[in-house]
């Protein structure tokens, strides 16, 4: 075979399989396998009335027990929720909401008080939930530095531009730098148990285990791993909402700095406007009594944060967890309904099963 | 002007280098480059010739001048060098608008504003695509780098200058000017002038077998007048300068001249060119001197890409893609709208970063951002992954077994890649008919002389006994393969050690035929000659007349049925030399070198006889008639007993002597014994035969009363002579054809004995019968050619010395030329009896399906000849419009011819053609049969080949006029449209049932060239067009290559449909080029139809499965695919849009950019693959047994628009319930963006797997593998970039989500609820559509299944019976159940 045929059948592409004097011998004849005669054995899933029946009824039968489990499971989840806003003049957070600033030094207190009309057995978590708030914003869900959050010292002196307009502050970087920072949850909530007899018990908050552990040992680090966590912020300036700088969250030191639980926590953001975030453990002391005891509670709110202007809310949610998590009748619901669907459907298909198919069938044979 | 025409001459050339090829194949765009360059440089100067002078000698200076912008031999076929790959290849890339648009992705990504991902994450689609596309042509062209590598390093050898001598060197360093040695079966390395043959004659064969495919050996001249022998040709005194013509791609024209020293030009043609790439055959060594190289050679200028064509499911599918665009457009608007309006009501959010900017601005950034977002959406890579899937089902096709043919070894050839899917949608096919539907195996049938037909009924009883084998046989042993034998037969006889190197490195394919050779199931045969093709058995009555012509007197005494006037026997004589001479047949004997001439036998003393019979007869066929006078009557009486004495002892004697004598050569003259007065005997003879034929049957009586010994001597002498001869001279010949009419009317001519035993360029070598060996001089010959229909050859007649032109050609063209002679009222009435008759035969045959060829001779004047010559010879040595002045010269010569007779040659019909076009007919395909035969013999392979039903109406379309036509036309639609109605009117009467479908089954149109011609005007081609489409079939007979092109393209446009063209040779090139799928049938006639054709098959009959079962899976396959990838695209991208309407239109997504782009790119992307290129909607059996399944995708069924919106409406769905029972599941937690997107993902991807199950037709271990690696392939990755990827992706952290989310029960919760809900409507959709409407392919699959299942049940039953039955020992040794169980185990 000379050049110009080879281009000529080579250009056919890959299909000259005997090459210019290769396969001096070799027939063209292709090999008889079961692949190259597209012969391969099969399985050929005709789904019929008949075939896919089962699976119908399979599905049903699972489903609709997985449902009721969820729905259960969901139903013995307790959960308060309570919204301090502020938007109504009889809310007692309604002044706090209305004067606000950022920079303002009076803490603005408000309190509310509130009933549990059942008691809360296991773990009770603490969270605040936001509403009308988009931490999934395009813009804001970059306005980080990972880098910078890791504990990287170069990062922290020149942030990444995604933190941009949040990255310097008067010619200092800004630590932690970005807008998710910078709009970091700073209302203080605390919890007292107004015993029957009058006195205020405040109920203890556990401010650590709240972050997953990967982003607390991971994700998250302190710069230079010096443990004076005031020197290794040394040249940067806090983000222009927050009252104090980085370094002074907590005073625990474990819990300080980038690694301060509070702030992994703001840093996970969220993903639907309407989010709540666990802010606190109320750990479970002995299995005698329960974490939450029914009756009169009273919740201590330090108002700093702003959500007015955007019309979102504020809340505090108080609730038990299960092995799915959170309250959510849905699943539990859903699951019912697709498994009785399910079920239905398979019924329709195995009338029309014997309607159709052994018509379909005897017919066929008959011919 | 010669600038002009040079500037012309490029233009064309540019314009011929870039057509056909696409946009995706820019292939040796490099080499054609160059090679215009060197055209545009210094050969400027030279206009359009090339000077080209020996190397070595004494024209040194002048070559180096001249010789300068030559190119060397070196081939470079590669488009890029290891330096220019990457920006060429980038370049070509850049050049699909796919790939802009991913660029301008890239670009848009830059954006601040607008970056939706990070910089380096955008560009992935880009850069795995290019990377895909640059690694697939850097494999090819490194496979092309090879291959020129060692084309370039081949060794040949070349005259030295300096060691005077041939000294080995590479085909690379061979340059222009070059002398180069050949020998046997070496290839040609370059194209080279012929300047000196091995072979006495001059001349040398080649095979062309590499450039056009053609297996037949052409014949090369050596330039004239070069000293032709000589030990060897001596180099150093050769100071010719050679002036020819620039390299063009025209490989049948080459024009020159060769300037001798002493200012003698001599002309130069196509005769005198060795092309490159050709194997020299039989010839020990050839000298010639390289005039171009490289890439100036004309098989590389021919060289083009494969054709890319667009299939119609890709129009199709650019039109949903515009709709996928409309939708993109869509969803950003929303998006962008959404994001002005939820900004504008938003007052100081915390969450804003960016203030300033106002909403509307905002919104026009969200735009841009969203289709960075939602560019999958697009289905881009679609484009790439069409390509790949069509390579695929390529593959497959390729590898069929059932469209491999044995006897040729060959596989179909697929040139086009990218119409697969075209083959399933195929509503009309036009089909040729000659090589086609038949063999285009000649064989000799019957012929007509003189007016007088020769039915040859034995030939027909052993074709048919023949066909009757063969379909036992199932055309397995008699199928010839055409050429090879012949070529390798003669090759091995000769000594070629020398050259095996170079064969076996290159020459690849004789190797294959050698071992085929050594194959005891093949015959051998020779070319175009089957044994049935060459074992003609003659005519009684036509043997008889030729007997009596070899030894008259015998003949005399047969006087039951007419003597042959002596005219009759020179018109038989000569017919039968035409038939024998009249062609370019090249001869070749196992035994014998073919270029051997043997010396002609001694010449025959009764030649003599002949002679004088013929000078009297030939010079003008009717001196003979016009002469006759009472004077010459006298010496009958005379003449008639001495031919007595004579008969009695030639009688006697023949018999006893033949077998002795016959193997010397001069073995005929035993027929004829030296008997002086057998001159005087046959002389008065032929003066008397014509003249009164009355006397001679008186003679005749008599002769039968006083001898009828010796006739009946003769009688049983003959057949032996007949059976020596065949054994000694049939074995020996080998024909080789051109065309395969040729080699049958040469066969035929050999079993009259009227053999061809050799040719050279002067002359011929032939037996006649009673004569023995004659030279004839051969003075020219007028080779055939579409435009005339005929060919000539002009010889001196060895009898007569006359200059005599015998002409073969169609029956049309003869018959107009063969004008009546003046002469002799006589005469002409005899000659207008002999036109009448065989007009009456050629009408007979064309009925019969045979081909008709007429056969006639011109004798010349000796000045009229010399007159012609000239012009001959000057058009012969014309550079300019060579071919013009030839044809011209040619006409003016044959005119005037008498008409000697006519020859009916059958061409039987391959195999499998009825059931193939039942098949093919049966699927919803209109066949349209396209021929230059007449109409009798159309319609006649219409019947044959069932196109035509005995019920079915011929409607037949001739008129001479525009306007009869269009009466005719409208006249035919009414009786349509009439008969269309009356059919109706009963099946809905109900009462007629059987008898309205056993009535007119259908119009079958057949229309001829003229008719044909007023139709596709304009005003009447939509009434033809009309017609044609009540018609069942349409038969279009005597038309041109033109119109056969014009005819697919009036159906192609004004129908819209898809057409499908098949055809063999190159009149049907423009038919296959302008259908949809152009389909060449590699036969007997060249490869002009293969290398136009998108497809070449070796038979009809694998017209079937190729369209049946491969279209039609490769386009439900494609259509499928195409379906599910824009679903699999709609359905992921709605995921993102969802999300939109929770994070405030910002463009903001719940993935990983990572994991977005690659899930798409890397998670899904496989499986469509193999969908597309594995998948079986239906069983290929049953595909064939059920033609009418075809008709769904002919329709485009499969991807039809409402299909198309059901899938998206689908996709919508399923997005949706993927979306939101996450989003209901999670709404209010404090999940976070990444948590979120994860069940999403995950279950998004176990959707879109599943919905491939539930898709699929087949699933096979391969699509197991492949769906499990995909999902585990995004499982693993996501795992292991949440745990190792801690600050890589920097906005969105993948950190611990996945892991976190896979260790709770939720996130399978979540999964399992969403993918069983995204797919129950689709599961429940297929289910009922296959339940209460059954495809008739599911079925006939349950049918066939319970079919099997009942068959093995009851065979089990059965054999347990049995079994049972079988322990008794009654049973066991009752014989009769024996074979029973056999059969059942078996």
């Amino acid at each position: 075979m000379m050049a110009s045929s080879y281009n000529a059948k080579d250009e056919d592409g890959h299909i000259t399989v005997s090459g210019p004097g290769g396969g001096t011998l070799r027939s063209k004849k292709p090999e008889n396998t079961a692949f190259k005669q597209q012969r391969l054995p099969a399985w050929q899933p005709i789904l019929t009335a008949g075939t896919v029946l089962p699976a119908f009824f399979i599905i049903g039968l699972l489903f609709i027990p997985i449902g009721i489990g969820l729905f259960v499971t969901s139903n013995n989840i307790k959960e308060f929720e309570v919204d301090y806003t502020g938007v109504d003049m009889s809310s007692p957070c309604f002044n706090c909401s209305q004067n606000f600033s950022w920079n303002s030094t009076r803490p603005c207190t408000c309190t509310i008080p509130f009933y549990l009309d059942q008691p809360y057995e296991s773990n009770v978590y603490v969270y605040y939930g936001l509403s009308n708030f988009y931490q999934n914003h395009r813009r804001y869900v970059k306005s980080r530095d990972d880098s910078q959050l890791n504990g990287d010292v170069n990062s922290l002196m020149s942030p990444s531009k995604e933190c941009e307009p949040y990255a310097f502050h008067e010619n200092k970087p800004i630590a932690p730098c970005g807008a998710i920072a910078n709009s970091m949850f700073n209302d203080t909530l605390e919890l007292f148990y107004n015993d029957p007899n009058g006195t205020r018990i405040p109920i203890p908050l556990n401010t650590t285990g709240i972050a997953w552990w990967t982003d607390k040992h991971v994700k998250f680090g302190n710069p230079g791993g010096n443990p004076n966590l005031t020197a290794a912020f040394q040249g940067t300036t806090k983000p222009v909402n927050w009252r104090r700088p980085v370094y002074e969250l907590d005073a625990d030191p474990g819990n300080n700095g980038f690694i301060n639980e509070d702030f992994i926590v703001w840093m996970r953001t969220a993903a639907l406007p309407t989010f709540r975030k666990l802010y606190r453990i109320i750990n479970k002391k002995s299995s005698m009594v329960p974490t939450l005891p029914r009756g009169n509670y009273t919740l201590e709110v330090v108002y700093n944060y702003p959500v007015r202007s955007f019309e979102g809310r504020k809340r505090v949610i108080l609730s038990t967890i299960s092995w799915m998590g959170g309250k959510n009748p849905f699943l539990g619901i859903a699951y019912i309904t697709v498994g009785s669907v399910c079920f239905f459907l398979g019924v329709v298909l195995l009338i029309v099963h014997h309607k159709c198919g052994n018509r379909n069938n005897s017919a066929d044979i008959s011919n | 002007m010669e600038r002009l025409h040079w500037v012309r001459h490029r233009c064309r050339q540019l314009l011929e280098g870039n057509s056909g090829r696409g946009w995706y194949s820019a292939a040796d765009g490099l080499p054609n480059k160059s090679s215009l360059d060197a055209h545009s440089s210094p050969q400027r100067v030279s206009g359009k010739r090339r000077t080209v002078c020996a190397r070595h000698g004494p024209h040194q200076q002048e070559y180096e001048a001249v010789s300068k912008s030559y190119q060397g031999n070196a081939i470079r076929t590669t488009k890029y060098s290891l330096l220019t790959f990457i920006p060429m290849n980038l370049f070509q890339q850049f050049h699909r608008s796919a790939n802009l648009y991913f660029l301008f992705l890239v670009l848009l990504n830059w954006v601040p504003v607008v970056e939706a991902f990070q910089k380096e994450i955008a560009m992935i689609p880009l850069l795995v695509v290019l990377v895909v596309i640059a690694f697939k042509d850097a494999l090819e062209d490194y496979r092309r780098y090879l291959f020129d590598k060692k084309v370039n390093n081949n060794v040949v050898r070349v005259f030295s200058g300096k060691q005077k001598a041939y000294i080995d060197q590479r085909w690379k360093d061979v340059r222009v000017g070059d002398f180069v040695r050949l020998s046997c079966n070496e290839i040609i390395p370059a194209d080279m002038l012929l300047l000196y043959s091995s072979d006495p004659r001059g001349v040398c064969y080649i095979e062309t077998a590499n450039l056009d495919g053609e297996t037949n050996l052409k014949q090369r001249q050596v330039v004239s007048d070069l000293p032709l022998q000589g030990e060897e040709f001596s180099l150093e005194s050769f100071h010719c300068r050679v002036e020819c013509e620039n390299p063009n791609d025209d490989l049948g024209r080459f024009r020159g001249y060769m300037e001798h020293p002493g200012g003698l030009r001599v002309g130069l043609h196509n005769n005198n060119l060795l092309l490159r790439s050709c194997t020299v055959r039989n010839t020990e060594t050839v000298v010639g001197m390289v005039v171009y190289a490289g890439h100036e050679t004309k098989a590389m200028m021919n060289n083009s890409g494969p054709r890319y064509k667009r299939s119609q499911l890709e129009k199709h599918l650019n039109t949903d893609i515009l709709w996928c665009v409309l939708l993109l457009i869509i969803m950003c608007l929303t998006a962008a709208i959404g994001h002005g309006l939820w900004l504008n009501n938003l007052k100081d959010p915390l969450f804003q970063v960016d203030t300033e900017t106002s909403p509307g601005l905002a919104g026009f950034y969200v735009f841009w951002t969203m289709i960075i977002v939602l560019q999958v959406l697009i289905p881009i890579s679609l484009y790439v992954s069409i390509e790949i899937v069509k390579l695929g089902q390529i593959y497959f096709i390729h590898n069929d077994l059932a469209l491999y043919n044995k006897q040729l070894d060959s596989r179909i050839q697929c040139r086009a890649l990218n119409i697969t899917e075209d083959l399933g949608q195929i509503q009309y096919l036009f089909s040729d008919k000659t090589g086609t539907l038949t063999e285009n195996k000649m064989v000799f049938r019957r012929c007509s002389i003189y007016g007088v037909e020769y039915p040859h009924e034995e030939n027909a009883r052993r074709l048919e006994v023949y066909e009757a084998e063969k379909s036992e046989e199932a055309g397995r042993s008699v199928t010839l393969k055409s050429g090879c034998s012949g070529k390798s037969l003669s090759c091995r006889s000769l000594s070629c050690q020398r050259s095996s190197v170079s064969l076996h490195t290159l020459a690849a394919e004789s190797e294959e035929e050698e071992e085929q050779l050594s194959n005891p199931i093949h015959p051998r045969t020779n070319a175009f000659c089957s044994r049935v093709a060459k074992e003609v058995v003659p005519d009684p009555e036509l043997v008889r007349k030729l007997n009596w012509f070899c030894s008259p007197e015998l003949a005399l005494s047969d006087g039951s049925s007419g003597t042959p006037s002596s005219l009759e026997l020179t018109y038989i004589t000569d017919f039968f030399l035409a038939l024998a001479i009249c062609n370019s047949v090249v001869v070749s004997s196992p035994s014998q070198p073919r270029h051997v001439v043997p010396e002609a036998r001694t010449p025959l003393k009764s030649l003599e006889d002949f002679k004088l019979m013929f000078q009297r007869l030939s010079f003008s066929p009717f001196a003979a008639l016009s002469t006759l006078s009472p004077p010459q009557m006298k010496g009958s009486p005379v003449s008639f007993t001495r031919r007595l004495f004579a008969r009695g002892k030639t009688g006697s004697f023949t018999p006893t002597n033949s077998t002795t004598d016959g193997s010397e050569p001069g073995r005929e003259s035993n027929l004829e014994p030296p008997d002086p007065r057998r001159k005087l005997d046959l002389s008065s003879r032929a003066e008397g035969g014509d003249a009164g034929q009355t006397e001679h049957r008186d003679t005749e009586d008599e002769d039968a009363k006083t001898n009828p010994d010796g006739a009946r001597q003769d009688a049983e002498g003959d057949p032996i002579r007949e059976a020596d001869r065949e054994s000694d001279t049939n074995e020996e010949l080998l024909y080789e054809a051109e065309s395969p009419d040729e080699a049958a009317l040469v066969h035929a001519a050999q079993a009259y004995r009227c053999t061809l035993r050799g040719r050279s360029a002067e002359g011929l070598l032939v037996d006649l019968p009673g004569i023995g060996s004659l030279a004839v001089q051969l003075l020219h010959i007028l080779p055939f050619d579409s435009n005339r229909k005929k060919m000539s050859v002009v010889v001196r007649h060895p009898l007569t010395g006359h200059v005599v032109v015998y002409t073969k050609g169609a029956d049309s063209v003869i018959m107009d030329l063969a004008e009546t002679p003046k002469g002799a009222e006589q005469a002409q009435e005899i000659y207008s009896h002999i036109r009448e008759q065989t007009q009456i035969h050629l009408d007979g045959y064309a009925r019969e399906g045979l081909r008709t060829l007429c056969i006639a001779k011109k004798i010349v004047e000796e000045e009229e000849y010399e007159a012609w010559l000239k012009g001959q010879l000057l058009a012969e040595s014309s550079i300019e419009n060579r071919e013009e002045l030839l044809l011209e010269s040619a006409q003016r010569l044959e005119t005037n011819l008498t008409l000697l007779g006519t020859t009916g040659i059958v061409d039987r019909l391959q195999e499998e053609v009825p059931e193939t076009i039942e098949a093919l007919q049966r699927a919803g395909i209109k066949v349209w049969i396209l021929t230059g035969d007449k109409k009798e013999t159309a319609i006649n392979i219409a019947y044959a080949c069932k196109l035509l039903c005995p019920n079915d109406q011929l409607l037949t379309a001739s008129c001479g006029s525009k306007d009869a036509c269009a009466v005719l036309l409208e006249e035919l639609k009414v009786e349509v449209q009439r008969s269309e109605a009356s059919l109706t009117e009963p099946t809905a009467a109900g009462n007629h049932g059987e008898s309205s479908s056993g009535g007119v089954a259908g119009f079958v149109l057949v229309i001829d060239g003229r008719t044909l011609e007023w139709a596709l005007q304009e005003e009447l081609k939509s009434h033809f067009l009309e017609l044609s489409q009540g018609c069942k079939a349409v038969i279009c007979c005597r038309s041109t290559p033109l119109q056969k092109s014009q005819v697919v393209r009036l159906v192609r446009d004004q129908l819209g449909v898809m057409t499908l063209a098949v055809g063999d040779g190159a009149n049907d090139v423009s038919m296959i080029q302008v259908a949809d799928v152009g389909i060449g049938i590699s036969g007997q006639e060249g490869m002009q139809a293969v290398m136009s054709s998108d497809f070449a098959i070796s038979r009809f009959k694998h017209l079937s499965k190729l369209l049946l079962v491969h279209g039609h899976l490769c386009y439900s396959r494609l259509a499928n695919m195409i379906l599910y990838f824009i679903y699999k695209n709609v359905m992921y991208v709605n995921l993102l849009f969802w999300y939109q309407f929770f994070c405030g239109f910002s463009g903001g997504v719940m993935t990983n950019a990572w994991v977005l782009i690659l899930f798409n790119l890397l998670f899904t992307s496989v499986p469509p693959l193999i969908y597309g290129v594995l998948d079986q909607h239906m069983p290929a059996d049953t595909l064939m047994e059920l033609p009418e399944l075809y008709q769904a995708v002919q329709t485009s069924k499969v991807y039809v628009p409402y299909v198309f919106w059901i899938t998206v409406l689908d996709a919508f769905y399923q997005s949706l319930v993927c979306f939101f029972v996450p989003y209901f599941a999670l709404a209010g937690s404090s999940v976070g963006v990444l948590s979120f997107g994860s069940p999403i993902n995950a279950s998004a991807l176990l959707i879109i797997l599943l919905h491939q199950v539930i898709e699929s037709h087949t699933l096979t271990w391969i699509h197991a593998l492949v769906l499990v690696l995909s999902g585990a392939s995004y499982f693993g990755f996501v795992l292991l970039f949440g745990v190792f990827c801690v600050t890589c992706s920097p906005p969105t952290n993948p950190v611990g989500v996945e892991t976190l989310e896979m260790s709770q029960p939720l996130f399978y919760i979540v999964c399992a609820l969403t993918t069983v809900t995204a797919l129950l409507p689709r599961l429940l959709f297929r289910a009922l559509c296959n339940t209460l409407r059954p495809a008739a392919a599911l079925t006939s699959a349950q049918t066939d299944r319970v079919d099997s299942e009942r068959y093995r049940k009851k065979m089990q039953r059965w054999n347990l019976s049995h079994s049972k039955a079988n322990k008794l020992p009654v049973c066991a040794d009752n014989p009769g159940l024996e074979p029973g169980t056999d059969s059942v185990e078996s």
